[in-house]
């Protein structure tokens, strides 16, 4: 369930009656046909007849190796050192850009959302680059910046920075008015606002952004690795089309399907950390 | 239409001494009037306020004063512009011209209780709170309006009396000179009213802010105020001092009478003529 949805259900709620709910409440009993194995039987059904073609003959290694063979290789691959390798250099390049685009597309946010300013100078910029296909700067940062690691990381960066500062700024932005009041019948000062209701207010949706953008940092990551990399999963994988080896090429899919998740669950953690005033709520 | 007279249906009562914070006060030595005694500085001062909205006038040179400790309920039809002083009072508008004074601190309590969701009750309380052990005084305030074992809740799952009861504790716990009171009742079912009702004038005996309640709610304002204002054409156009002894029952003679004046004033016509 995304955040977003989570937001009109609670909107919903709180809007409605404001007496407290038992604990049977629907939200949990909605959730969840994932029992057991019956989610299982389909994937492995796909994978056997898979399994069959490819020993019958029908599906030929070039086109696609059996699920066995994937399985040996990829032992291979963690055996020989060349995959954990691949991974560690193409998980530098993704953490490199993420850090670094994380740092402007946040920062970008601030700067417009907490100043009209701000927005003004910022905003209008980003709106137009972020209409640019951003892969298709690649030429010109081949140009730029040469085929090393810089023009990787600057694409993973590039990427990155458009969810987090469009999320970022609609965060802060959309952070209840009425709280604001509060603040200032409160007393609050301005530093003291940004950092109790407007910061804390556009957590939500900067969480949003952030998974949409380690999202995007994955998919930038393989483009940019397709192209003149000498390293890297990227590298693994044109290298093995050289040579039809299309169960080295499965293994590197895999692997960055695996590190994908793995990002995606890391910032549900923090989500669900970060957001537990909310999620105490949702699950009464 | 009712006339535009103020109507004092009770005699104003005799200006009191200031009365010393934190101290039960017995009925008799209670609330100065409206009018400022000798010495004493009124909790808050209106003179001749006007906020316009474009072409509308909402509060059109509106005097107001509000004696220390005393309760005052504001009523009027909506659009009368009876938010709008609370929030020039609130200091929440900057754009009203006119005279506006404030002796102490305001603190204000708002029609939904806008607590900060992601900040644990007691972190609500103590937020801005500008004194010494805030931890301390904030407990003691839930305590006071019955939330002690709520401090380490999450605001999303207070009920709406624990909320609202939660929001008078954080404007309470800054011990203001003025609290403001925006229709703060409107949204709880009628038994949870009666015990926050009750609950109001105990807080208010034992710490004594002079009081503005905005409602519309006619047999609230006669339950709690001391004197009634009526908001007509962006000016107090009534007002009535009630001198009923608390607790008040609804069928009181007096609270009768002036039940009907205030509907009248309010525009409502009486029953059976409809």
């Amino acid at each position: 369930m995304s955040v977003v949805e989570l937001e009109g259900e609670l909107g919903s709620a709180v809007r409605g009656d404001p007496r407290p709910r038992t604990r049977s409440g629907t939200l949990s009993g909605v959730r969840g046909p994932g029992r057991g194995w019956h989610r299982w039987v389909s994937p492995l059904v796909v994978v056997l007849l898979w399994q069959a073609a490819s020993a019958s003959g029908l599906l030929p290694a070039r086109l696609l190796a059996a699920p066995t063979r994937i399985a040996a290789t990829a032992l291979d691959l963690v055996g020989s050192g060349t995959l954990p390798t691949a991974i560690a250099v193409s998980l530098e390049r993704v953490l490199l850009g993420f850090a670094a685009g994380a740092v402007a597309g946040v920062g970008l946010a601030l700067v417009a959302g907490l100043s009209r300013a701000g927005e003004n100078a910022v905003d209008p910029i980003m709106q137009m680059l972020r209409a640019l296909p951003f892969f298709g700067l690649i030429p010109l940062f081949i140009l730029w910046f040469g085929i090393g690691e810089t023009p990787k990381v600057l694409l993973v960066a590039l990427a990155v920075s458009f969810p987090l500062y469009l999320n970022t700024f609609a965060g802060i932005r959309g952070v209840d008015g009425k709280l604001a009041e509060v603040a200032r019948t409160l007393r609050l000062g301005r530093a003291a606002l940004v950092r109790h209701i407007v910061l804390p207010g556009a957590l939500p949706q900067t969480l949003v952004g952030l998974r949409q953008s380690l999202g995007v940092a994955w998919l930038a990551l393989i483009v940019a690795e397709q192209v003149n990399a000498d390293a890297g999963l990227g590298y693994m994988i044109n290298d093995a089309r050289e040579f039809l080896r299309t169960d080295v090429i499965v293994v590197g899919l895999l692997v960055y399907s695996a590190l994908g998740l793995l990002t995606d669950a890391l910032v549900r953690l923090l989500e669900r950390r970060a957001l537990v005033w909310r999620r105490e709520f949702l699950s009464r | 239409m009712a006339p535009r007279v103020p109507v004092p249906l009770t005699a104003p009562a005799p200006p009191a001494e200031e009365t010393p914070r934190n101290r039960k006060r017995p009925e008799s030595e209670r609330t100065p009037a409206g009018a400022a005694s000798p010495g004493v500085r009124p909790a808050a001062t209106v003179r001749g306020l006007t906020r316009r909205f474009g072409d509308r006038t909402v509060l059109d040179g509106l005097d107001l004063t509000i004696g220390r400790g005393e309760f005052v309920a504001l009523l009027g039809r909506s659009g009368s512009g009876k938010s709008t002083l609370l929030r020039a009072l609130a200091g929440l508008d900057g754009e009203v011209e006119g005279g506006l004074e404030v002796d102490g601190s305001v603190a204000v309590a708002f029609q939904e209780p806008r607590l900060v969701p992601w900040k644990r009750v007691r972190d609500n309380l103590t937020l801005g709170l500008d004194a010494p052990d805030p931890a301390g005084k904030a407990e003691a305030a839930l305590a006071e309006v019955g939330l002690a074992e709520r401090a380490r809740a999450w605001p999303l799952t207070l009920s709406g009396g624990e909320a609202q009861r939660a929001s008078l504790a954080r404007a309470l716990v800054r011990e203001p000179g003025l609290l403001l009171l925006d229709e703060p009742f409107s949204a709880l079912d009628a038994l949870t009213r009666i015990t926050v009702h009750r609950l109001v004038l105990d807080l208010w005996a034992a710490h004594g802010p002079a009081v503005l309640l905005v409602t519309h709610d006619v047999d609230e304002a006669l339950q709690l105020a001391d004197r009634i204002l009526v908001l007509d054409d962006g000016r107090v156009a009534h007002e009535w001092t009630v001198a009923a002894q608390r607790p008040r029952h609804r069928d009181h003679p007096d609270l009768l009478t002036l039940r009907a004046a205030l509907l009248a004033a309010l525009g409502v016509p009486p029953e059976g003529t409809a």
